[in-house]
């Protein structure tokens, strides 16, 4: 049983005179201890929602639905009631967030805080709760910290501020760590710092973390396991290796095909999926990519695809995946392919196998073809 | 795109010592300046015609200011600025009008540009008519025609105003409102930083497309490196106000040659695991000093695992050109023979701009914050 299971948890926010939000539509993933798993999407897929999901933390606004399951350790997260809840956050589960001011409270100094959390989860105080603050201080690479204890939020940079936040997040040795976008606001140079950081916590005490980010590249970097998501649900799930050399849903393709790499040679065009986020088919009524796939065939508009189990603990959500490389893809055999022939041909050794061409609509002007080195 | 660069006039914009100190005010009346920060502070550079120029840096080293005193919205304090070899730093006001209209800036979040009561083709329109563009309404709608056409936007987005449009649509705005006047130069400012990958990518190459549709040159700040160096032909590494670097984009990837460079092309998540298992981090320590009280000699020694006893920190290392790149470091040869060793950095200490005190209104942190 792994660590932490979250089976098709939906998020819906209703309002009076508003459209309902299907923020998360269907979510499963799992993480076991001490595994690193990657929330990877694009703005508004509910990653976030997801997260505060699990962690009970969303608004309490009326309107707002919570349904599915999200089982910690045999306890599902999403029936406790707030005290056991609060007891289990901070203790077993903590969060880290992308803004570490809003998560730390701006008028009382930082090692004030860190020992509150030593107090309430580990029952310890005074001088030896003071030295345990400055000794997490320390293993998060705060500099003098006995001194920084006295200080404010304000009073610190936002990298050391991240700094605190983490080790107040595993001053309890908890055995989850989920982080929601932890670098994004800083700078690449205290970026790698902070992953550093947190690898090392993974590594020297086996807390299972979920990192959720945009960026491709931290969780090629760091992850695992990868879970993509699109329009609130995970449309492919791979370890790492795998999912980068042979993605299979043509979203995760598109995704690889929009970043630029650093090793790349001059004058490749980037490939873009036309359109934008905006354009989502509900779920219930067919593929939710299919608006802005290459890949659509008839059957992806009607009913939502279904989840397909590939081997390696492998799994997409897609009625027409991308090819391996070096298979026989589909429209070889069966001609289902929306697709021109000879655009989706993989070509060799490529990172992304079908080239996610946009013959779709999008005011997109078609990329080139790109040869890999 | 015009022949490679050599001869003068294939120089559009030369920057030369172009400094931009902000002074620090203080008193009641704001009237006492007790420093300068010094945002860009001695910067040479020069954009050949048809090419980009990209930016990098970390944030608050002074990119935007630069970006913005080349184009004169941000007076400068000290150097020049040559644009197709007219002087703009001692240009009379009516001159530099009349040159605004061939160098254009787009921004990173172009809602903030873009005013919200006007609608896309009242923007659009008010550009050519300060500037006198078109002969008359149908002259100006072709002009306009054209130009949603070149960025990719349908015509009905004329009666639309900003709010409609998706993140890249709205990004197509600001590019088309630059773009309608016929500029030769663009700055783009953090151009795609605000926009999800997938979109990114459209507009990156919306934007090399126009540039070899009608040649435009490009100034190109971001501080995502990856996508500076795709869209570049020569890449600037800006640290605390100054050039550190100056490369070929290529070469700036696979032979950086500044420490803080090299820290920098290191600490860049690489969406390949292969890539991401095998490369060595370097790891500076601490954040970036303050560019109100920048270290003297190299502003990078206090971070620089190379550093040494002698010459870092009292003598400023100038731009010295190194193999066809630019460097300003004292050692960077034998740093490159692997001659110098990295060595350890310990961390200082870093205060947040501005934010001295303890701060006067609380508010109470919002939910996610009190989870402890
Ligand atoms: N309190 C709320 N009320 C209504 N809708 C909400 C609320 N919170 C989030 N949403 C919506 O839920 C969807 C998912 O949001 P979420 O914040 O999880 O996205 P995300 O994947 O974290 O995106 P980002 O990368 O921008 O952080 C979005 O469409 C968002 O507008
Ligand atoms: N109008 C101004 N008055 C005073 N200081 C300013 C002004 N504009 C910028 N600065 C300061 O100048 C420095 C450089 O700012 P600038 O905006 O150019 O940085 P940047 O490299 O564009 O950073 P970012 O990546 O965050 O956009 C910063 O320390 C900033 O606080
Ligand atoms: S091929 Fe069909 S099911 Fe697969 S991503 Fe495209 S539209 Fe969705
Ligand atoms: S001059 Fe000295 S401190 Fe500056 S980058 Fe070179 S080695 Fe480092
Ligand atoms: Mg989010
Ligand atoms: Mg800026």
């Amino acid at each position: 049983m792994a660590l932490l299971q979250v089976d098709d948890l939906s998020v819906t926010f209703a309002r009076r005179g508003q459209r309902t939000v299907h923020a998360v539509d269907g979510v499963s993933f799992s993480v076991d201890a001490g595994e690193v798993v990657g929330l990877v999407g694009e703005s508004g897929c509910g990653k976030s929602v997801t997260s505060l999901a699990i962690m009970g933390l969303l608004p309490k606004q009326p309107g707002l639905r919570v349904g599915g399951k999200a089982v910690f350790d045999g306890t599902d997260l999403l029936q406790l009631d707030d005290r056991s809840r609060r007891d289990i956050r901070g203790r077993d589960v903590a969060m880290i967030f992308q803004d570490p001011l809003s998560s730390l409270n701006p008028v009382i100094p930082i090692g004030l805080q860190v020992t509150e959390v030593l107090t309430r989860h580990r029952g310890m105080r005074g001088e030896a709760a003071k030295k345990e603050a400055a000794d997490l201080l320390d293993r998060v690479g705060i500099p003098d910290p006995r001194r920084r204890l006295k200080e404010y939020p304000h009073q610190l940079s936002g990298g050391m501020r991240q700094r605190a936040l983490i080790a107040m997040s595993v001053a309890c040795q908890p055995r989850l760590l989920i982080a929601d976008e932890p670098t994004t606001a800083l700078d690449v140079t205290i970026q790698a710092q902070i992953l550093e950081l947190l690898k090392d916590l993974v590594r020297d005490s086996g807390t299972a973390l979920v990192m959720i980010t945009h960026d491709l590249g931290v969780v090629a970097g760091m992850c695992d396991t990868i879970n993509v998501l699109y329009g609130g649900r995970v449309v492919e799930t791979a370890r790492r290796r795998p999912l980068f050399r042979e993605p299979r849903h043509p979203y995760t393709v598109g995704l690889l095909g929009s970043v630029p790499c650093l090793d790349a040679g001059p004058g490749e065009r980037l490939k873009p999926i036309p359109g934008s986020v905006r354009d989502l088919l509900a779920w219930p009524d067919g593929c939710a990519f299919a608006p802005r796939c290459a890949r659509r065939i008839d059957e992806c508009v009607g009913e939502p695809p279904e989840l397909v189990l590939a081997h390696d603990g492998r799994s997409y959500r897609c009625l027409n995946p991308a090819p391996v490389p070096g298979t026989v893809p589909p429209w070889a055999t069966g001609g289902r392919a929306a697709t021109d022939p000879a655009t989706d041909a993989p070509t060799a050794g490529a990172a992304a196998p079908a080239a996610a061409d946009d013959a779709t609509a999008g005011p997109v002007p078609a990329p080139r073809e790109k040869e890999k080195p | 795109m015009t022949e490679e660069a050599g001869t003068e006039s294939d120089i559009l914009v030369e920057v030369r010592d172009l400094k931009v100190h902000f002074p620090i005010k203080r008193g009641i009346l704001l009237d006492r300046v007790v420093g300068h920060v010094k945002a860009v502070d001695g910067v040479d550079l020069s954009i050949p015609r048809g090419k980009t120029y990209g930016l990098v840096g970390e944030s608050g080293c002074g990119k935007s200011t630069l970006g913005r005193a080349l184009l004169q919205l941000t007076p400068p304090t000290g150097g020049e600025v040559r644009f197709d070899g007219v002087e703009l730093t001692t240009l009379p006001a009516g001159k530099l009008r009349t040159m605004r209209r061939r160098m254009q800036m787009i921004f990173q979040d172009p809602m903030s540009s873009l005013d919200p009561r006007q609608n896309i083709e009242s923007i659009l329109v008010e550009g050519l008519q300060t500037h006198g563009i078109g002969t008359d309404r149908d002259d100006r709608r072709r002009i306009i025609g054209e130009t949603l056409d070149a960025v990719g936007l349908p015509r009905w987005a004329l009666s639309r105003y900003p709010h409609e449009f998706s993140g890249g649509q709205r990004q197509r705005i600001g590019i088309a409102r630059a773009l309608v006047l016929g500029p030769e130069l663009i700055v783009a400012d953090e151009p795609v930083s605000a926009l999800d990958v997938s979109i990114q990518a459209q507009v990156v190459n919306l934007l090399e497309e126009l540039q070899d549709n009608l040649g435009l040159t490009y100034l190109f700040i971001a501080h995502d490196l990856a996508v500076v160096k795709h869209i570049s032909d020569v890449v600037g590494v800006m640290y605390l106000g100054a050039l550190v670097e100056e490369a070929p984009s290529d070469r700036l990837y696979s032979e950086p040659l500044h420490p803080y460079t090299r820290a920098l092309m290191s600490a860049v998540p690489v969406p390949d695991p292969d890539v991401e298992d095998r490369r060595e981090r370097i790891l500076l320590a601490g954040d970036l000093p303050s560019p109100a009280n920048p270290p003297a000699g190299c502003r990078f020694h206090t971070r620089c695992p190379w550093a040494q006893p002698t010459r870092c920190a009292d003598e400023r290392p100038a731009l010295r050109d190194i193999g066809g790149s630019r460097v300003a470091c004292h050692f960077a040869e034998r740093i490159a023979s692997g001659e110098l060793r990295p060595h350890k950095v310990s961390v200082q200490i870093v205060r947040p701009e501005g934010e001295g005190g303890a701060p006067a209104v609380v508010s109470a942190p919002t939910e996610p914050g009190s989870y402890v």
